[in-house]
Order: structure tokens, then C-alpha cells, then sequence
């Protein structure tokens, strides 16, 4: 496949037709409307499915359907929609079965605004929905891994029996870059549904696709079930990025568009001579809890950066667990952190750890 | 489970449908909702149709009967049952596909689920059980609750005023165009659940042509939250809930209301009749 221009909204639509998806439940809402829009021709014309939901509510729960029908399965949505989704969510948790969500961030509460945001980071990440469930988040940060992380996401959902999240924002669903889609994958034929998959119950006992357990030891067992399942993921799916921490003493810790901001900035702050790198986690869950953890010993601060009051930073924290500093930078409400905001922030963050460990070195 | 007349020793006169597992269910006496079953299990059989079928629970009091019919079954969050059911019908065309819903579910959280689905004309088939209550929950008002009917929340019965008439669901969804089947029936008597069993049949056909959205109502009884002993439950609801509910036919594909009212197999001779008469003809869809 060749590189071309792709708008991001465009590119990961197109990138889950070609990893298989065979059913698109959506609702307009910008700013991830284009997304939908190319599913509504590219479905049809592929004759798989593709409905607009009176919905976002409708729309996860036909999601729900479809993956339990056993086969891939996705809806994407903002805010608004993702929060209509949430109890959809904790279903498709509860049953174990997989499906994929792209939420395109915008700014909020509420209506809030269409810019890009990363306001979501709480509510995908910890999970807006009821009950003890998790999902898969991935934060791409460029329209390439976008596409990349929209394919992945499809084989982790099936792996593991679960909803997996594309957590991309507004500037990512808008831009126009250039970037590589996947080939086109074989769809599953009728018979290569999943054993527990809902296709009729031919020379078996039924299957059942439900997520209650009245009784509450049988819940605590699922509980425990799923517990493990999530363990298991932790310790086999996380994924994150390191650029120029080698030799660092200040660390960026950003997600999606905002990493992407914050090497620009770093590039300026290092040929300033500023020892300054960043850690990126790509899987928002599972989080690199451990690889966070080792980096406070090789550096002297670390900076968070989100488009956000601050959701991840609390992660840092409780993972940094004070042993180095840890700053915040934050722009919200659908404004983007410029690049000379980050490096300022970095400068300061620099300058207090050299003051910190002059005074180290002097006491 | 056979049951033979003595006169004709081999012959079967009952056999439990295969369609159904044999748990238990935990509806209280009296409760319809076994009937209800019952003749869906049982028209599944007749249409040899229990591996093709995939059912959707709703939340309720029958929110498990995803247990008690064996055939695929999901169960879907509260109201959202059509939602789940499209979604499994549009990847599985061939499946025949049904949900069962409550008057809480269908007709109050999910009301905008139910009205799409029967707008794109999904071609699934709806039993929705009408108990003029939330059962499960023990006994508040649901939009279908009459006028006067006094609930746990509303103890000094249901007013106008306030909180308005019951809510006709199959009167309102025969306008819809993407509806090609809408009939009420009522489980109160023999003659009744012969009827409803009748109508649930036709519906599961019209979804296996390929009509569209397909929806039988069925008056049930539920004495537990009404406080009525079984057979006065039963009496209530001919009694109290035909006149607010008409029995009929609100919507039939088009070739059975040209062939007249007996030619299909469409039950439209149903008591309380008013409302035959306001049958819409349905558009083929789909076909
Ligand atoms: C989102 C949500 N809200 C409320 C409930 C609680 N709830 C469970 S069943 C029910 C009402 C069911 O009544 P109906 O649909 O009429 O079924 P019935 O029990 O009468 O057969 C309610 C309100 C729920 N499970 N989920
Ligand atoms: S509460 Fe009512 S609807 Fe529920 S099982 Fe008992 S009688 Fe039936
Ligand atoms: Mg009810």
C-alpha cells in the first residue's frame, strides 16, 4: 500500500473496513461525523452493515448485538455520544464480548465545544459505566497510528473478549496527513463465528450472551474471572514510547496530539541544552505502570502535559508516588497547548531540578 | 412430559414444547408470562425453526427468560432489546430473531428503541407483554398503568393529571410505515391465548418473508402487584384492560387486508374488535 493523504476520521473508518469489520452502528457528531459518513458508502458497497442509530444509546447497544452475533463490531462517537454509552459499555463488559469504540475527544462538560480535547481520559480510562470493568485504551498521536491502532484494536478486542478504545481527539480526526493503510483482510465466514457467538443453536446446547448473576457468589466469581483476565492483559499488552530520555533529568508525560506537541518542544528545549525527554504511553489501559515507575530513577522531575484540567496526571502521581517532582501543564476546553507553552513549562521544570539538586550536592 | 388421552392411548395430546429447557421458572401463580412463553416456544416448534432462532431478553420479570427457552439468547440492558436484536438480524439475516418485553421496558426507557426499529422496518419480531405495571421492580406505574390503577407510586392512583392516559403502543406504532404487523391479543381466557398463539405465529411468518417489523401485544396478568388472586387478575384484565387496550388488529401486510379479514392468518376476529376496523395496510418491505 502507498502513502497518501488521509484525514483521520476518514483514514480509521477505512482502516476498520479493512481489518475486518463487518457492522458500523454510529450517530453524527463532530468532530467525528466523516467517519461515519464514509462507513455509510463503504458498508453497503462491500455489503456489510451499516446503520444510523436513532442513537448513541441505540447505537452501542446494536454494537452489542452484533458482537454477540460474533462479528466484528464498532461505533464511534465524542463525548456526548461516549457518555450515552456508558451503561452499553458496562454490558459489553459484563458478557464478554469484543467490540471497538473510537471516541474522537472534543471539549466539554456538557455540550462544551468541538475542539480538540482530552477530556475523556477519566471516563474511558477508569470506566464511566457501572461496575468493576475495564477496557483496552489506545492513544494514537499521529493519522498512521490511528489506522494502526484501529486494526489493533479489532485483534486485541477479539484476543481477549473485550472493549477496546481508540481514544484519538479532534485535531487527529480532522487532520489530513500522510499515512500507510493496512491491506484488506478477509472477512470471518458465517462459520467461523466464535463458539460462544449467537448464530443459532445447531447441534449444540444455546449460548447465552448475558451479564447478569443474581446470585452474589456467582458474581464475585465472574468478578474474580474478569479480574484475571485483566491481569493477564496488563501484563502482556502494555505499550508506550520513549524519545530522547537518554541522559534526561526532566521527563514529559503526554498521550496522543499532546506527546506529538511536546517533541516539538523538546527538540527546541535540548538544543537550548536542556536535559528533557518525554514518555509517551500509548496504552492508556493497560497503563506502563512498571516502565513509569523505573524512569523515576533516571530522572529528576517529570512534567504531565494534557489537554485537560489534569485526568492522567493522576496516574503519574500515584504511580511516581512522590519520589521526583511531578508538575502539571494543562489547556482545556477545546484549546490546544502551543509548543513554546511546553517549553516554558520545561525550562521551569529544568531550572528547579538543577536548583533541587545544587542543593542536594551543597547540603 | 406426554400426557395421552385414554381413548386414543398413543396419541399425544401435550408434550411439552422442545424449545423450552426444563428449569423452573420463577413467574409467581397466576402470572401469564408462562403462557406467554409457552406459545412461543411452542409456534418455534411448529416452524421447526429452534436452531435458527435467537431470542433478546429485556429487563423485567422475564429477564430471564433467556434461561427458560432453548434456543441462542442475549440479553439486552433495559429497553434497549430492539437495539440488541438489530444488531444481531443485520449480521444474521437468516436467524429468526425476537424479543420479549415488558410494558416498562418497551413502552417507557425504550421507547425510542422500539419506534426506530419498527422505522427501518427491522425485520424482527416483538412480543411485548403488557401488565399495566413494573413487576419486577414491585408494582410502580407504567405508562400502560389505567387511569385510577393505584400503584406503589402511585397510591392514590393514576391521574390524568399529571401523569396522563396509558400509553396505546400498538396504536401508535400501526403509523408507522416500517410496521408491516401490529396486532394486540390478551391471555385471559382460552379462547384468547388460542388467538394469541394464532398472531404469534403470523408474526414469526411475516418476519420469515421478509415484511418488516412484526409486534404482537399481549395483555398479561401479573395478581402479585395488581393484589388479585389468579382468576380475579385474569378477570381484570378483560374486565378493565380490553376496554383501554382494544383487542385487534392495528396493522396486516397488505394482501391479507385486500384478501379480507378471514383469508389471512391473521387473527382479526379478535374480541373487543373496535379497533379491527382501524386496521393500516401494511407495505411490503423487504420482500
Ligand atoms: C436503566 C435501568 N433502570 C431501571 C432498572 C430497574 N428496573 C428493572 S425491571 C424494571 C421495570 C420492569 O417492568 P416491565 O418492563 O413492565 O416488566 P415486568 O416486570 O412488568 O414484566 C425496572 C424499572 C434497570 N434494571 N435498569
Ligand atoms: S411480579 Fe407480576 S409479572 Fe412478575 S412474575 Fe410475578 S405476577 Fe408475573
Ligand atoms: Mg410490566
Amino acid at each position: 500500500m502507498a502513502r497518501e493523504l488521509l484525514k483521520g476520521n476518514v483514514a480509521f473508518a477505512e482502516a476498520a473496513v479493512r481489518a475486518g469489520c463487518e457492522a458500523y452502528f454510529g450517530y453524527p457528531i463532530t468532530p467525528q461525523t466523516e467517519a461515519l459518513e464514509h462507513l455509510s458508502t463503504r458498508m453497503p458497497e462491500l455489503g456489510r452493515t451499516f446503520v444510523q442509530a436513532e442513537s448513541e444509546v441505540a447505537a452501542i447497544n446494536m454494537v452489542y448485538g452484533a458482537a454477540a452475533a460474533g462479528v466484528r463490531t464498532m461505533t464511534s462517537s465524542s463525548g456526548p455520544g461516549t457518555s450515552l454509552m456508558m451503561e452499553g459499555l458496562s454490558y459489553l463488559a459484563g458478557s464478554e464480548v469484543p467490540a471497538v469504540v473510537v471516541d474522537v475527544m472534543r471539549g466539554g462538560p456538557g455540550l462544551g465545544n468541538i475542539a480538540p480535547a482530552q477530556s475523556d481520559y477519566l471516563q474511558m480510562v477508569k470506566g464511566g459505566g457501572h461496575g468493576d470493568y475495564r477496557q483496552i485504551v489506545l492513544a494514537p498521536s499521529t493519522v498512521q497510528e490511528l489506522i494502526d491502532h484501529t486494526v489493533l484494536a479489532f485483534d486485541l478486542a477479539d484476543r481477549y473478549r473485550i472493549v477496546t478504545v481508540v481514544l484519538a481527539d479532534g485535531s487527529l480526526g480532522q487532520m489530513m496527513e500522510g499515512a500507510e493503510l493496512p491491506p484488506m483482510r478477509h472477512l470471518r465466514l458465517p462459520g467461523e463465528r466464535p463458539a460462544w457467538a449467537l448464530t443459532g443453536a445447531i447441534m449444540r446446547e444455546p449460548n447465552l450472551v448475558s451479564s447478569i448473576h443474581l446470585d452474589p457468589d456467582e458474581e464475585e466469581a465472574f468478578n474474580r474471572h474478569l479480574q484475571a483476565k485483566y491481569a493477564e492483559i496488563a501484563a502482556a499488552e502494555v505499550r508506550f514510547e520513549e524519545y530522547r530520555l537518554e541522559g534526561a533529568r526532566v521527563a514529559v508525560v503526554a498521550f496522543g496530539t499532546t506527546a506529538r506537541l511536546a517533541k516539538t518542544a523538546i527538540t527546541a528545549a535540548r538544543a537550548e541544552g536542556l536535559a528533557v525527554g518525554l514518555f509517551r504511553p500509548i496504552t492508556l489501559w493497560p497503563y506502563p505502570e512498571v516502565q513509569l515507575r523505573a524512569l523515576v530513577k533516571r530522572v529528576d522531575a517529570m512534567l504531565v502535559v494534557e489537554m485537560n484540567t489534569g485526568q492522567m496526571v493522576e496516574d503519574v502521581q500515584r504511580i511516581v508516588a512522590e519520589r521526583v517532582p511531578v508538575r502539571f501543564f494543562g489547556r482545556t476546553g477545546g484549546v490546544m497547548p502551543m509548543p513554546e507553552e511546553i517549553l516554558e513549562e520545561l525550562r521551569r521544570s529544568a531550572h528547579e531540578a538543577e536548583a533541587a539538586h545544587q542543593e542536594e550536592v551543597s547540603a | 412430559m406426554t400426557v395421552v388421552a385414554p381413548e386414543h392411548a398413543m396419541t399425544p395430546v401435550y408434550e411439552f414444547p422442545d424449545s423450552l429447557t426444563s428449569v423452573p421458572t420463577h413467574y409467581c401463580p397466576g402470572c401469564t408470562h408462562g403462557i406467554a412463553h409457552r406459545l412461543i416456544a411452542e409456534v418455534i416448534d411448529e416452524l421447526a425453526a429452534k436452531e435458527r432462532t435467537i431470542g433478546v431478553a429485556s429487563v423485567g420479570c422475564s429477564v430471564f427468560a433467556c434461561r427458560y427457552f432453548d434456543v441462542d439468547f442475549g440479553q439486552a440492558p433495559h429497553g434497549r432489546a430492539p437495539a440488541m436484536a438489530t444488531g444481531i438480524k443485520r449480521v444474521a439475516p437468516e436467524a429468526l430473531v425476537f424479543t420479549y418485553q415488558g410494558d416498562g421496558d418497551l413502552a417507557s426507557i425504550g421507547a425510542a428503541e422500539i419506534l426506530h426499529a419498527a422505522v427501518r422496518g427491522e425485520n424482527i419480531t416483538v412480543f411485548f407483554i403488557n401488565n399495566a405495571i413494573y413487576g419486577m421492580t414491585g408494582g410502580q406505574m407504567a405508562p400502560t398503568t389505567l387511569v385510577g390503577q393505584k400503584t406503589a407510586s402511585s397510591p392514590a392512583g393514576r391521574s390524568l393529571v399529571g401523569q396522563g392516559a396509558p400509553l396505546r403502543v400498538s396504536e401508535l406504532l400501526a403509523q408507522v410505515d416500517g410496521a408491516a404487523f401490529v396486532v394486540r391479543r390478551s391471555l385471559h381466557d382460552v379462547v384468547q391465548i388460542r388467538r394469541a398463539k394464532k398472531a404469534i405465529r403470523r408474526a414469526f411468518e411475516v418476519q420469515e418473508q421478509g415484511l418488516g417489523f412484526s409486534m404482537v401485544e399481549l395483555l398479561s396478568s401479573c395478581p402479585t402487584n395488581w393484589g388479585l388472586k389468579p382468576d380475579a387478575a385474569l378477570d381484570f384484565i378483560r374486565d378493565e384492560m380490553v376496554p383501554a387496550f382494544p383487542l385487534g388488529d392495528f396493522k396486516v401486510p397488505e394482501a391479507e387486508t385486500a384478501g379480507a379479514a378471514g383469508a389471512g392468518t391473521a387473527d382479526s376476529s379478535a374480541a373487543g374488535a373496535d379497533a379491527a376496523g382501524s386496521a393500516v395496510a401494511g407495505r411490503a418491505r423487504r420482500g
